[in-house]
């Protein structure tokens, strides 16, 4: 029974590793790539991690490993949500199929967007580096 | 049955980390290479657990927490140097 669950395990936290990946080989633009990897990645991580906690059992690699699942279950949107502001603000282009930006609006009414404001390690992409 | 699957879900791991390195490599922003290196640092740490489940390793579990705090505060100073060029602000 307990090797079925690991073998469970192991395979969703496989599956959903080389997913995220995949996302990121495929989609268009920073934000979807980040939308792709950042969810999927942790969760094959966590999945494994929980594969190995059932494995071991009641011992020290077992306890370790959640602590594990819980570190990266509190880090990642962290992380996640500052590269996702930092790329924002440095205005990395959207893709073309983008249909709505409601943050443009607001980033320029608050003038972080204007030529003089910009800040000293804030990059400026050409539209057509994105490929 | 639980080695073979743990052998199989290691190759699949490293084709997904060949996948990253894809992406960080040739990324056409810096924003894009930060992403894989995240990515990349998740695979690292799955492949260090399937490492432990098959092989016994007895340092394994400090060898991943180390890894998820080494990524996190990468990721968290490349970001930080992106958005206003000083990482100790």
């Amino acid at each position: 029974m307990r090797e079925i669950l690991v073998l469970t395990f192991l395979a969703i936290g496989t599956f959903f590793l080389l997913l995220g990946s995949w996302g990121l080989i495929r989609l268009p633009d920073v934000l979807c790539r980040m939308h792709a990897t950042t969810k999927s990645t942790t969760f094959g991580a966590c999945g494994l991690l929980l594969a190995l906690a059932l494995d071991a059992g009641w011992s020290e690699a077992g306890f370790k490993s959640l602590l594990a699942v819980v570190f990266l279950l509190l880090t990642a949107p962290v992380g996640a949500h500052m590269i996702a502001r930092a790329a924002y603000r440095g205005r990395v282009p959207l893709a073309d199929q983008t249909t709505i930006d409601e943050l443009k609006p607001v980033y320029e009414t608050l003038g972080f967007w204007t030529e003089d404001k910009r800040g000293p390690g804030e990059v400026i992409y050409r539209s057509e580096d994105l490929q | 049955m639980i080695p073979i699957a743990v052998n199989v879900a290691l190759s699949v791991v490293g084709l997904s980390m060949l996948l990253c390195a894809y992406r960080a490599i040739r990324g056409p922003t810096l924003p894009d290479r930060i992403v894989a290196f995240d990515a990349w640092v998740s695979n690292l740490i799955a492949v260090v657990v399937l490492l432990t489940m098959r092989d016994r390793i007895a340092f394994g579990m400090d060898l991943v927490l180390v890894i998820a705090i080494l990524g996190f505060l990468g990721t968290m100073a490349v970001a930080k140097y992106l958005k206003g060029g000083d990482i100790f602000a």
